[in-house]
């Protein structure tokens, strides 16, 4: 395959290599130019002819740093491979698909997309929030099919009431109970796999909706899809599903859910301020620097 | 009070408002009425009251045409259906319904840009198509932070500035005269508002001076990246001219709860991903459309039983 990167063109054998399993869509997005440096230079393992094993054992010893994004995983038995790694660069703020423990035993920093994406997340969800209660993208599609015409007014959206602090719930069933909506925008771990399902959905209630920014598996998907279609909530906006991109069926029928392909963050704002944070962190990193986005352990 | 013709103007399509009017006085439905002019005719001499919305209202020839006429109720906050002169020349009291909807159509403008700015009817039209099978979809651009001007800084446009500013948007404004008091930065005409923001939002009534405020050149000093949202009033904006700034891409694209011709749509826009389009929906809740209504029947009551109107224009 022919290689047009320069970086890896002139070849130097002491800059240390970053390893890509796979393109990240910010690096698809904005081009490999965004992220190059005097510092490192990027080992693409799909570039490669060789297995990935092989690819692997044959440049173990030069990968310092791998970046990632949810399509590759980092996982315990990759980093055995690769006993050189000292860091894994999330391109992303969801770090589900790293094995934090594993990085964590064996003395791995792991940096994410820190603040980068937070603004256009909230804005994401926020929007979703709108168009589900508001009903903005099914009055759209009234309109368009030219419903307004034929069958005259559109029906009524409903406004809930606002809060003006910020209570703390240790029991997401009461939280749930207590709220009109319920955002998920937490991270995916073992503890929070699943965490939203059906007795949570149950003390959402019917005049109740959910909107999730944050990983499909957070919530019971199968269960989320029987309480939307039987009425058992009032409706969903959803940027994250449990298996991208296939989508349940039913869902593509409703029209009190919002959809998005998983691009609550997808502005090139974002992209540019993490691929600035990406390069800043891999630059600090074998500066012997400290790292601007280190993830901590909670 | 069963006696008192109450005459809506407007299709009598909310159940809450006609049962309650109902209970309270003869109501006659224009709407439903065969043959209008004839229909007038014959209950012009009980008609004591006329109800109207955003849609319907009472002009000149019906003023006259209502002997009887003492007050104009309308089941909306814009006015520009009634005619406020003749009212005021025949002292006839005219009321609307402020504040009960400002919420909502703030709400709804903050909506529409996240729709616009963020494509989140084009991205759900993404995912049921099957499309993301396919590929991810394109780069939206960033709400958060982009400055909005705001024509009209009443209840509604303070409302949206409000909502804006959580997002941390820089707000400016463009009203007839500068507002003592108000933080946001303010130009002296709206060629200069649109020159300098990059969401464009229409919140002022419609009146004759504001007939059209958004024309051609107020589009292409919006620009390319400039976003128009209006929950106003359809005739703020030239319609025919901002159809052709959106297909020809002098303006960045459009948010719209109001048209000139509603229910029509200029079918060109259909075809636009930059573009929502939503049928008059701002103050469209179950709870702000009963909130209206209270307040229209509050002051039909409060006129007939001798007692300060609740919301009064004229």
């Amino acid at each position: 395959m022919e290689n047009k990167d320069h970086n890896q063109n002139h070849q130097s054998e002491d800059l240390p290599q970053v390893l890509l399993l796979k393109p990240t869509p910010v690096m698809a997005v904005l081009g490999e130019h965004q992220f190059s440096s005097n510092k490192y230079q990027f080992l693409k393992a799909w570039e490669s002819p060789l297995p990935l094993c092989q690819f692997l054992t044959k440049y173990a010893n030069s990968i310092q740093a791998i970046l990632c994004s949810g399509a590759a995983s980092v996982t315990d038995d990759l980093l055995q491979l690769l006993p050189s790694v000292r860091l894994v660069v999330a391109a992303s703020a969801g770090t589900n698909h790293i094995d934090l423990m594993a990085c964590c035993r064996r003395g791995i920093s792991v940096t994410n997309a820190g603040n980068v994406f937070s603004d256009d997340g909230a804005d994401a969800a926020v929007g979703l929030l709108f168009d589900i209660l508001r009903k903005i993208s099914a009055a759209d599609r009234y309109v368009r099919q030219g419903l307004w015409v034929k069958k005259g007014d559109y029906a009524l959206g409903s406004k809930k009431k606002t809060f003006v602090s910020y209570p703390f719930y240790s029991n997401i069933c009461e939280l749930a109970a207590d709220s009109d909506a319920l955002i998920i925008c937490c991270a995916l771990t073992d503890q929070t796999r699943h965490m939203i399902n059906k007795e949570v959905l149950s003390a959402l209630g019917k005049e109740g909706v959910i909107v999730n920014i944050g990983r499909g598996a957070i919530i019971d998907e199968k269960e989320l899809v029987r309480c939307l279609v039987e009425g058992e909530i009032a409706g969903a906006g959803l940027d994250v599903f449990e298996k991208e991109p296939d989508i349940p069926k039913q869902l593509l029928e409703l029209e009190n859910v919002v959809l998005s392909p998983h691009n609550a963050v997808f502005t090139p704002e974002s992209f540019l301020a993490l691929s600035e944070l990406v390069v800043g962190n891999l630059e600090a990193f074998f500066s012997n620097l400290p790292l601007l986005s280190p993830v901590m352990d909670e | 009070m069963e006696s008192i013709g109450v005459l809506m103007t407007c299709p009598p399509n909310f159940p809450y408002l006609v049962e309650e009017l109902e209970k309270r006085f003869t109501l006659y439905k224009l709407q439903n009425a065969p043959d209008k002019t004839h229909f007038i005719n014959s209950h012009k001499n009980s008609i004591r009251a006329v109800v109207g919305n955003a849609g319907f209202g009472a002009d000149a020839e019906l003023i006259e045409q209502l002997p009887k006429l003492e007050i104009v109720s309308s089941f909306s906050v814009g006015l520009d259906k009634v005619d406020l002169p003749k009212c005021k020349e025949k002292r006839i009291r005219v009321t609307n319904t402020p504040d009960v909807l400002t919420n909502d159509v703030a709400d709804l403008a903050i909506g529409l840009m996240l729709a616009v700015l963020r494509r989140l009817c084009e991205s759900d039209r993404y995912v049921r198509s099957g499309k993301w099978k396919k590929g991810d979809y394109k780069l939206t651009t960033k709400f958060t932070g982009k400055s909005v001007g705001i024509i009209g800084l009443g209840r509604i446009g303070m409302a949206i500035a409000t909502r804006a500013e959580a997002f941390s948007c820089p707000i400016s404004y463009y009203a007839r005269t500068e507002k003592p008091d108000v933080k946001y930065r303010y130009y002296p005409s709206v060629i200069e508002l649109a020159a300098n923001c990059q969401i464009l939002v229409v919140a002022c009534a419609l009146t004759e001076e504001t007939h059209h405020i958004v024309n051609r050149e107020v589009m292409n000093a919006l620009g390319p990246k400039g976003v128009l949202i209006n929950i106003g009033r359809g005739p703020h904006v030239d319609e025919p001219e901002l159809v052709s700034a959106l297909l020809e891409g002098r303006l960045g694209g459009a948010g719209l709860d109001v048209f000139e011709d509603e229910p029509n749509v200029p079918e060109p826009l259909f075809g636009l991903e930059n573009v929502v389009l939503l049928p008059h929906v701002g103050s469209g809740t179950v709870e702000t459309r009963k909130a209206m209504a209270d307040l229209v029947v509050g002051n039909l009551e409060a006129h007939f039983l001798k007692k300060p109107l609740l919301t009064p224009v004229v």
